[in-house]
């Protein structure tokens, strides 16, 4: 920092925080182009997702919250922030992490170790869920009887319902989930480019549980067996307009908003799994469905075809997002994963 | 010039996965002031072993990848034409994977 004092010189002069006048500015915020300190810019930041919390009633003294915790970068400071708010506005919540291992190997050490981290950081106590747990099957396991081929479609599928059935196993109130702005931007405009207003109503939405499947955290993580081409075109594409507008991204998101209003009478017809109670268009969710295939040595059993899936995109990499936390509401948790966005 | 660069978010997986590099750089001949602009040449040259794309795109840095200088965004010393000085600590942070 000492190095700052004489950086700021290139700038023009030294310029001070918009907000505080007292220190050097370390980024300009693309909301408001103000130019401000690390300081305030915690402060701002933290305050507003206090007035969301506020304004949407998020929650509840009293209510058991799972954190969805992936180890990445949002999902970190949504661990950061909805710890330091419960203590400063007394929220009254029982918090904790949540972390989903599919069993691959060496895939989520490094995320995991974050997360063991973000524990002891901010004293939240971690529960780690794995698909073994949850499926009965690890992503291992289920690659060694299907290869590589499709092994995608289980991950993606497996993955959309994780996070519901881990919280279901730890009995929380709600869920909540942790999304940046490029992110939800991005799926706004692949719901467009895929002609789907009712995903992209959704996309945007604070909370979800009454309707639709439910926002992922870690779904911009990519597979690594196989990226996706096409988002990464839509999110190079938004990073090049906030370049040119850096409040591009913003006015996106606003976007997928208002597009919501228009469309709130029309939302899929959407029934509950046979088996499992998530919700689901078809009779078992594909999540149960695949499960099934795997149990009785038919792993063909679900890919292919007649997979909703493919209709939609891809199956892993979905990224259905919102501005600041997620809340989900577990009472009326009955989502699933068959049908995707 | 000594500089600190860092590399994160994944783009240290373009250098050999190796996130801090202490490097001198030479001045370019004409001038006795380095910018922005001819460090990213130079990190192109001598530090970026595969996937350049993932991290220049025409003469900057690919949307979505973070320039820090000394902590602070480059946005607010001049982008390309930041100066840079002896010691001064560059950090690239790639925002387009992992939430
Ligand atoms: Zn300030
Ligand atoms: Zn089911």
């Amino acid at each position: 920092m000492e190095a700052g004092e004489a950086k700021s010189k290139k700038a023009g002069g030294p310029r001070l925080c918009c907000i505080c006048n007292l220190r050097r500015p370390v980024l300009k915020r693309p909301k408001t182009l103000q130019q401000i300190c690390r300081e305030c810019f915690y402060e701002v930041f933290e305050e507003e997702i206090h007035q969301v919390i506020v304004k949407n009633h998020l929650f509840k003294s009293g209510e058991r919250v799972a954190i969805g915790a992936s180890g990445g970068k949002d999902s970190t400071v949504l661990a950061y922030v909805l710890s330091e708010l419960n203590k400063r506005h007394s929220y009254g919540l029982d918090l904790f992490l949540l972390s989903i291992d599919e069993g691959i190997t060496g895939y989520r050490d490094d995320s995991l170790e974050t997360v063991k981290r973000n524990e002891v950081q901010y004293g939240l106590p971690l529960q780690i869920v794995s698909y073994k747990d949850l499926y009965g099957w690890t992503m291992d396991d289920i690659v060694k009887m299907i290869g590589l081929k499709n092994n995608c479609t289980f991950c993606g599928v497996f993955r959309r319902q994780a996070l519901d059935r881990g919280a279901a196993l730890l009995k929380v109130d709600k869920i909540v989930t942790g999304h940046n702005a490029d992110d939800i931007a991005e799926t706004v405009l692949l719901n467009i480019l895929r002609g789907d207003i009712a995903r992209l109503s959704r996309c945007t939405s604070i909370t979800t549980g009454e309707d639709g499947p439910i926002p992922r955290y870690y779904f911009s993580t990519e597979c690594i067996y196989s990226p996706n081409a096409y988002r990464g075109f839509a999110r190079e594409f938004i990073k090049d307009l906030e370049r040119l507008r850096p409040k591009a991204i913003l006015d996106i998101i606003k976007s997928g908003e208002d597009f919501r209003i228009a469309t709130t009478t029309k939302m899929p017809e959407q029934g509950t799994c046979e088996r499992c109670g998530y919700i689901s268009s078809q009779k078992w969710c594909k999540a149960c469905v695949l499960l099934e295939g795997l149990n009785r040595g038919l792993p063909k059993m679900g890919i292919g075809r007649s997979r909703a899936g493919d209709v939609n995109g891809d199956l892993h990499n979905k990224n259905e997002s919102k501005s600041g936390p997620t809340v989900k509401s577990i009472e009326s948790r009955k989502q699933c994963g068959s049908l995707d966005f | 010039m000594q500089l600190t660069l860092e590399f994160g978010g994944g783009l240290e997986l373009l250098c050999d996965s190796v996130k801090i590099h202490k490097v001198n750089v030479d001045l370019p001949d004409e001038s006795h002031i380095l910018t922005m602009k001819d460090l990213l040449k130079w990190v192109r040259t001598n530090l970026i072993k595969e996937r350049p794309e993932m991290f220049i795109k025409g003469d900057t840095v690919r949307p979505g990848v973070l320039v820090l200088v000394n902590d602070c965004d480059w946005e607010l010393s001049g982008q390309l034409e930041t100066t840079l000085e002896e010691k001064d600590v560059v950090v690239f942070i790639s925002t387009l994977h992992g939430g």
